[in-house]
């Protein structure tokens, strides 16, 4: 029976245009773009320096730090509050200053002082671009002693350096890290949506009437809607890695099995989610809106944008029941780490329970009686 | 089994509102019962309940020898049902809807497939067997809900306003359909607002809010309102409700 049932979902998505369409051209602009806009590496930050001393180390300091290719030097502001003013202007997100007698202090004391004041409306520039300004000014410091060591006969004393090597993003390409999460979020969405608007619109149309006075089973009738999205999902996955391959040269360093497994049940579960909302939807209007408040809380506690360890307390208490929290652990891991299964068994075992939750819901709440 | 469908003091209730208010009734095997009332009257609701679609409130029932409250699904095996509104798949081809229907139904790919041609064919339909339903005129649609419904053989066909919006012409072949079905032995269970088919019918029934005002063969049912057209009969009828129509 559910074989005539699967065979009428497909018909009807491959006499679908629009859905075809959507599930070629979605992934591809989201692959696309997504990388480069959703970019969190700060660049081109505008400084302006106030330069009280004009030394030759400040000066040193200065071309250090537009060396660095982090900082755009908008302007030398000779004083602090003119400085200032060109932040309100939007001239400026960062200053620089550096303090009068910079290096008459460096060199009678060994220590001098510079101050940092970053715009801050935008928090997370902010507080990455004075990041920035702090470890080259600190390189800059250790620069210097070095010479010292060289030139001068007191024995200095020795400083650990440390030296961050990236084991798995050695070249800290922002892509490399989005790419594997851009699929998930794909996923989520198509797999989210479609089923959500699926049942509501034959609700809407009334064709659920005919099929709701025939003896099919609840079961049945829930799955025949769950395997066109699976394989769909499965498409979209394979779409987008192959486009990350040509687009991003990235492939993954863990096994396809693995990806296609945890894909499987992640699909599974957001489909669920998908037809119970429809279940309980009047109207597609209706259906729209309440998955796409599901969707945006699945998206933002995923830790898609926010790493999930940055979140407060309470907020990461809510991410333990977010499965693309889940998903998107697995597949960082097995995309950029090369983890396997025996590695993310617990991912496993949470991902089988929502699946199996979300889909039992599915088929409880579709009433073929009212 | 002689009796097709039996109620006791079927109810249905949506809040305070009462739609359908204990009607007993009983229609015989291979019997065309014709089951009318104005709009609003509760005709479809009854309906939807005798079909497994909607829970009773109250009171009982049996289709096809199963219980409509316990056993819906039982229910479902054995009869067709065609809405008011038109609810075949329009956006898939005319035989891709017999298909999947009979196929839900447990019949068989081959046996499917020689049945949907004998009987495009004598509805003369062959040549529209890979039109997709939406370019079908409504008369055509009609037929072909009709055809679908009573498709797996089911013991009992229920039919919503099958006619509704269709010409006179297309009208008539529709109840040669039905005639025919109840030929081989199907029980037609159908709604209407055309007094001229309700003549068509072995016996009717008139709902007046809710409930069942008279029941008889348009025969005996002129005789007891004293009138010479069903028209007149349901308009005695008719004018006492005091619920407001649709």
């Amino acid at each position: 029976m559910i074989k005539f049932l699967i065979e009428k979902e497909f018909k009807q998505i491959l006499q679908n245009k629009f859905l075809l369409a959507l599930i070629f051209v979605f992934p591809t602009f989201m692959l696309l773009l997504l990388p480069w806009a959703a970019n969190q590496e700060i660049k081109n930050m505008k400084l302006s320096i106030v330069d009280n001393d004009h030394s030759t180390y400040s000066e040193r300091l200065t071309q250090k730090v537009t060396a660095s290719g982090y900082f755009q030097l908008t302007d030398f502001s000779p004083s602090y509050n003119r400085a200032l003013e060109s932040i309100d202007a939007g001239k400026a997100d960062i200053i620089l200053e550096i303090q009068p007698e910079f290096e008459r202090d460096l060199f009678k004391t060994g220590t001098a002082r510079v101050m940092i004041s970053a715009n801050a409306v935008n928090g997370m520039k902010g507080g990455l671009g004075s990041m920035y300004l702090v470890s080259i000014i600190r390189d800059f410091s250790q620069e210097l002693l070095a010479e010292q060591g060289l030139t001068s006969k007191k024995t200095i004393m020795p400083f650990i350096n440390n030296v961050p090597y990236y084991l798995f993003n050695p070249h800290l390409n922002y892509n490399v890290f989005m790419v594997p999460a851009l699929m998930v979020l794909l996923l989520t969405l198509l797999a989210g949506f479609l089923p959500a608007l699926n049942i509501v619109s034959e609700k809407e149309v009334g064709t659920i009437e005919q099929l709701n006075v025939t003896p099919v089973r609840k079961t049945t009738f829930i799955f025949a809607k769950l395997i066109p999205f699976w394989i769909i999902g499965f498409i979209v996955l394979t779409v987008c890695m192959m486009l990350s391959v040509f687009i991003y040269n990235l492939t993954p360093v863990g096994s396809l099995a693995t990806i296609y497994l945890y894909a499987g049940i992640y699909v599974l579960i957001v489909s669920g989610l998908g037809l119970v909302v429809s279940n309980y939807s009047a109207t597609m209007q209706q259906a729209m809106f309440v998955i796409f408040f599901f969707m945006m809380i699945l998206i933002l506690m995923s830790g898609l944008f926010t790493p999930v360890s940055s979140m407060p307390g309470w907020a990461q208490v809510i991410t333990i029941f977010n499965p693309m929290r889940y998903y998107m652990e697995v597949m960082r891991a097995v995309y950029l780490k090369g983890s396997a299964m025996t590695d993310l068994l617990p991912q496993l075992i949470t991902l089988c329970g929502f699946a199996v939750f979300f889909n039992g819901w599915a088929v409880i709440s579709y009433r073929k009686r009212s | 089994m002689l009796i097709a469908i039996q109620t006791e003091n079927l109810t249905k209730q949506f809040g305070s509102f009462t739609a359908v208010d204990n009607i007993s009734f009983h229609v015989l095997r291979g019997e065309i019962f014709g089951f009318l009332g104005a709009n609003g009257a509760g005709k479809t609701t009854a309906m939807r309940m005798l079909c497994g679609l909607s829970k009773p409130t109250s009171g009982s029932g049996e289709v096809a020898g199963y219980d409509i409250a316990r056993q819906p699904e039982k229910i479902k095996k054995n009869i067709g049902y065609m809405s008011q509104k038109f609810s075949l798949y329009e956006d898939l081809k005319v035989w891709e809807n017999i298909r999947l229907f009979a196929g839900i139904y447990g019949m068989k790919t081959p046996e499917i497939a020689r049945k949907t041609d004998e009987i495009l064919h004598s509805l003369g339909f062959a040549s529209e067997k890979n039109t997709r339903v939406k370019s079908l005129p409504l008369g055509w649609k009609q037929k072909l809900a009709f055809s679908v419904a009573i498709f797996h053989e089911p013991k009992i066909v229920f039919l919503d306003e099958p006619t509704g919006g269709v010409d006179p012409v297309t009208r008539r072949q529709f109840w040669e359909l039905i005639y025919q079905a109840a030929e081989r032995g199907i029980t037609v269970f159908v709604t209407t607002h055309y007094m001229d088919e309700a003549e068509y019918c072995n016996r009717i029934s008139i709902m007046v809010d809710g409930k069942i005002e008279a029941l008889d063969t348009p025969k005996n049912l002129k005789r007891q309102f004293h009138a010479d057209t069903m028209d007149n009969v349901f308009y005695q009828l008719a004018r006492k409700a005091t619920r407001k129509s649709d």
